[in-house]
């Protein structure tokens, strides 16, 4: 019954919405079998891209190819994909049953194969108890876990899924996250999947698709995307918390040396760079830490804000001239206390400065306390 | 999160084809603005109401510049504007609609008011407010006739008590007319004012409370601004309401005289002396007439604030 | 149905998924993104559960009672005088009798009456119906260039009164020989009726999330699986409530009613107005009987009425531009 395809390619998809573009001339190939995700910010048009890919939302450029045939005007009925809502969307007046077997009614499935297949993806997702259920009765994960079952009892060719953990609390979604892994590896079920957490489509995907204003940044595997984030944006996104303007005094290939307020570091050159150029250095906290005690040669700051994270301190620091710096240390600094901070050269990426990194102040990933609303507070 | 359009393509992002797509077609255009075939399902309802709706209210405008007892165009509302007896009708039925719709309104804050928040015997309460829509205007005719009459339970009730010597005149005239239409217009205008005050965030007052407002105080600078748009309306409804009566002023009032309100006369017009043409005009002058105060009501709304309330959306 | 206020009229939908701003969905745990709201808004609570009677609270109990005396007495008159004898200037009447309910029965031939207000009414219902949800649904969904205009053109018939618009329709329908027939009479309620459908379900149907019909799709249901599997069902408590409403609407209509009813399609209530009008030859009790009648008759569609509607819901629910949420 399921119907494998071998690649399922998107071809520069857009969508204008009356002279809005929202998602602009995405280009991706996807494998049989393989788990896409599509990250970004709200309204970077992943959703968008999602529901061309569904066929709820007309394209209005590009072509959408499976296994070289063009799908893009199929209605969403009759494209065998099958699809989990951010708010799961169950069917309120249908019992869980109901809403699983829903699917299986419409391709007119006899009824003792409805209840089998039924059965099996309600014992899939663990719900077999519930069956007799309404979604209104169910908790939230329960509910995500029906909108699953519902999506894969059709075993589609394509399983689409828009920030389905988005409306779960904290501990949940971590075990549908390993859910979710878990039914991809067992059932090899192809998947897209919508999420603005990058945590959750660096732990799931085999491959990521960074988008920003519906264009799309970067399309990697997870350690590419994380480890050599295209731009200064993506690595914005990617938890590289520090985006520091410098100064290149000197280029070897990719290696730089920077000057940093006065201060001397070394970094990773992205894209050309020369002496001369202004830049941006970008750095994740937790690969910025003090100098133990001696000849200290890194950049000077002072610790202004420190929380408690458990193993170790978030610290945010002021260097020289004002600019905040964020670094993580095992040891409890005090608030007035002089550091000088050191990183790892290969740690430390370089970027030119033309990208506006407008999303680094606003989702510093996913770590609580880092507002720069948080600095008023302390003297 | 920001949405900036105009930024230069980043390094490293997918290469933009410089190449510039084809138009869309006409059809996704005029779906990407809402127009598809869903549109379809209004074709029915828009059809059926222009036809039964607009078109005889054009076709009364029409016929009442074409008088059928001749003397150009505007024969008829000259008729009408000349004539004193006629004339007379747009203040008595505004000074019959006017201080109904006020009293509705006014009563009604405080019933709903009190009636909004859940307590046991709401559903009860709120029933007995709204029953009086199922009386219909003969039953309350009937029943103000032998309960306000000279010989009616009230007068009974005053006289025996000592607090009058005589029997109040209260029906066939003017204050019988009020009653009624109090009577049948207060559900309206307390249903509409809950539906609003119910529209109004209780957290908004709660703020208030643990600003040091006091109940009075919230009320008056909290509730009722947010509630005012809300009466405005409230008001026109029930202006219009009784802008309109009718058969009460036939039954319990004084139709020849006090109560000679204006949509008897157009009635009449049409009805019994069988001038459509004047009926129409008459009709054309007192949608004019109710439109002019519910124009005047609505542009003093329109200085009031009038957005969210942060309740029911 | 639960009868909250926030929520009129809400189909009976266990917490429905699709609205995460309801609070009412039972058993759903809050959403994670909002619970400090919750938590915010909890202890101010008590001070909303004193009650005691302020000084605000005794005009509010006195209009009550005012009212509510009053309309004791407005109502208890044609009833008490419909079960009597004979009444002049006494308190009560001299003797009990229910003869009157029989010969008003027979008098205004009610049987007649009633069936021609019930078919009526049931036309008036289903074709306000068949009329007015495919409108609601493409108005609830649809943003669309002129909508305010046709909004308008639906809030129209609503908010003017049947009087004004009734005389001009009245002489078209005369003009095409409509007037006097159960079309016409028919045809003439269609006109509030049908906008007041399209008020009525607009909520309901922009309740049920668009998502809901997507998700069916993407199960591979087609537009008339969409419609007679998900929809319509969802949508059955909003069809009920405004079938009610009109039904309700319908039977107190006076004035469209009498200005286009000939004597064969008169309903109750027009039939009672000239019940009066003729009052020199009938009894003032058969009278009273045939209005305690119609009363009882609307009263019980009210009753039911309320059963499946927020009561805000009986008068025009004019809808406010609210951008709340």
């Amino acid at each position: 019954m399921m119907s494998r395809f071998s690649t399922l390619g998107l071809d520069r998809v857009s969508r204008d919405f009356g002279g809005h573009t929202a998602l602009e001339e995405l280009t991706l190939d996807i494998a049989g079998g393989e788990f896409v995700a599509l990250l970004g910010p709200s309204g970077c048009g992943k959703s968008t891209a999602l529901n061309c890919l569904a066929g709820l939302l007309p394209l209005t450029g590009g072509a959408i190819l499976l296994d070289g045939e063009r799908i893009d005007s199929i209605a969403p009925e009759r494209r065998g994909f099958g699809m989990v809502f951010q708010n799961y969307a169950l069917f309120p007046h249908l019992t869980v049953r109901g809403n699983v077997a829903f699917g299986l009614k419409m391709a007119r499935v006899p009824k003792a194969d409805i209840v089998r297949r039924t059965d099996r993806a309600l014992e899939t997702v663990q719900l077999t108890g519930h069956a007799h259920r309404r979604p209104g009765q169910l908790s939230g994960g329960q509910q995500q876990r029906v909108a699953i079952a519902r999506a894969i009892v059709l075993e589609p060719r394509l399983v689409l899924m828009d920030e389905p953990l988005s409306n779960l609390d904290a501990s949940l979604r971590l075990e549908m996250r390993t859910e979710i892994r878990r039914l991809h590896q067992s059932l090899g079920l192809t998947t897209v999947y919508v999420t603005h957490d990058q945590e959750e489509a660096l732990s799931l995907a085999d491959r990521l698709v960074v988008l920003r204003d519906g264009v799309t940044q970067q399309i990697g595997t997870p350690g590419e995307v994380y480890g050599r984030p295209a731009n200064r944006y993506v690595a914005a996104f990617m938890g590289y918390r520090n985006m520091l303007d410098v100064t290149v005094t000197a280029a070897r290939g990719a290696r730089l040396s920077l000057d940093l307020a006065g201060a001397r570091i070394t970094g990773l050159g992205r894209a050309p760079l020369s002496a001369g150029d202004r830049a941006v250095a970008a750095l994740r906290p937790e690969d910025l830490e003090p100098a133990a005690d001696g000849p200290a040669r890194g950049i000077p700051a002072a610790v202004e804000v420190v929380e408690y994270h458990g193993r170790e301190f978030a610290v945010q620091a002021r260097l020289g001239d004002g600019r905040p710096v964020h670094f993580r240390t095992a040891r409890r600094p005090a608030p007035g206390d002089a550091v000088e901070l050191t990183a790892d050269p290969e740690r430390v990426l370089v970027f030119p400065p033309d990208v506006p990194a407008a999303l680094g102040a606003s989702r510093p990933g996913r770590r609580p306390g880092g507002s720069p609303r948080l600095r008023a507070v302390t003297p | 999160m920001t949405r900036v359009r105009e930024h230069p393509p980043p390094p490293g992002a997918a290469p933009r084809a410089s190449a510039s797509r084809a138009r869309p077609a006409l059809r996704h255009r005029l779906a990407e603005r809402g127009v598809d075939r869903t549109l379809l399902l209004l074709a029915p309802g828009a059809v059926f109401l222009v036809l039964l709706f607009c078109y005889p209210f054009l076709y009364g405008l029409q016929l009442s510049f074409q008088p059928q007892r001749g003397g150009g165009a505007l024969a008829n509302y000259r008729a009408f504007f000349g004539d004193p007896y006629l004339r007379e009708t747009v203040w008595i039925t505004l000074g019959l609609a006017v201080p109904v719709a006020l009293v509705n309104c006014l009563a009604a804050v405080p019933v709903a008011f009190r009636t909004r928040g859940p307590f046991r015997g709401r559903r009860l309460i709120t029933t007995l407010l709204v029953m009086p829509i199922t009386l219909g205007t003969v039953l309350t005719a009937q029943g103000l006739l032998g309960y306000l009459g000279p010989g009616g339970w009230l007068n009974k009730t005053l006289l025996a008590t000592g607090i009058t010597d005589t029997p109040l005149e209260l029906v066939h005239n003017y204050w019988g007319v009020f009653a009624s239409l109090v009577i049948t217009g207060f559900p309206f205008s307390y249903l509409l004012t809950l539906s609003y005050l119910t529209g109004i965030d209780p957290g908004l007052e709660q703020a208030a409370a643990t600003l040091g407002a006091s109940k009075r105080q919230r009320f008056r600078h909290v509730t009722l601004p947010l509630l005012a748009p809300g009466l405005a309306v409230t008001f026109c409804l029930s202006f219009v309401l009784a802008f309109a009566v009718f058969p009460s002023a036939q039954l319990v009032g004084d139709p020849r005289g006090e109560t000679h309100v204006i949509s008897i006369e157009a009635y009449q017009a049409a009805f019994q002396k069988f001038d459509y043409s004047l009926g129409s005009a008459i009709a054309m002058v007192m949608a004019a007439v109710m439109t002019a105060v519910v124009l005047v009501v609505l542009a003093w709304r329109s200085m009031l604030y009038r957005g969210a309330t942060g309740g029911k959306g | 149905m639960s009868g909250t206020p926030e929520d009129p009229g809400a189909p009976e939908v266990p917490g429905t998924p699709g609205t995460s701003e309801a609070p009412t969905a039972p058993g759903a745990p809050a959403t994670p993104g909002r619970p400090r709201r919750a938590r915010r808004t909890r202890p101010v609570h008590p001070v909303r559960r004193v009650r005691r009677l302020r000084p605000g609270a005794w005009v509010t109990v006195l209009v009550f009672g005012f009212f509510f005396v009053n309309l004791a007495g407005v109502v208890g008159v044609p009833l008490v005088d419909s079960f009597g004898t004979r009444w002049f200037t006494s308190w009560l009447p001299e003797g009990w009798t229910t003869k009157w309910y029989g010969s008003a029965w027979r008098e205004f031939s009610l049987g007649q009456v009633f069936w021609t207000t019930a078919l009526v009414s049931v036309l008036v219902v289903a074709v306000s119906l068949a009329i007015g949800v495919p409108a609601a649904y493409a108005l609830a969904r649809r943003d669309f260039p002129g909508k305010r205009i046709v909004m308008l053109l639906f809030l129209l018939p609503i908010l003017v009164p049947p009087i004004t618009y009734g005389i001009p329709l009245a002489t078209v329908l005369y003009k095409f020989q409509l007037a006097g027939t159960l079309t016409g009479v028919v045809l003439a309620n269609l006109v509030p009726s049908a906008p007041f459908v399209v008020l009525t379900m607009t909520p309901f149907i922009e309740q049920i999330d668009p998502r809901i019909e997507a998700a069916a799709r993407m199960c591979g249901a087609r537009t008339a699986s969409v419609l007679l599997r998900i929809i319509a069902p969802l949508l059955l408590p909003g069809i009920l409530a405004a079938s009610v409403l009109v039904l309700v609407r319908t039977v107190g209509m006076f004035e469209l009613t009498f200005l286009t009813a000939g004597p064969d399609s008169q309903t109750l209530i027009v039939a009672l107005y000239y019940a009066v009008f003729s009052a020199g030859i009938r009894t003032q009790q058969s009278i009273d009987a045939m209005a305690v009648m119609y009363t009882l008759s609307m009263l019980v569609l009210l009753v039911i009425a309320l059963r499946f509607v927020n009561p805000t819901q009986l008068v025009t629910r004019v809808k406010e531009d609210r951008t709340a949420g």
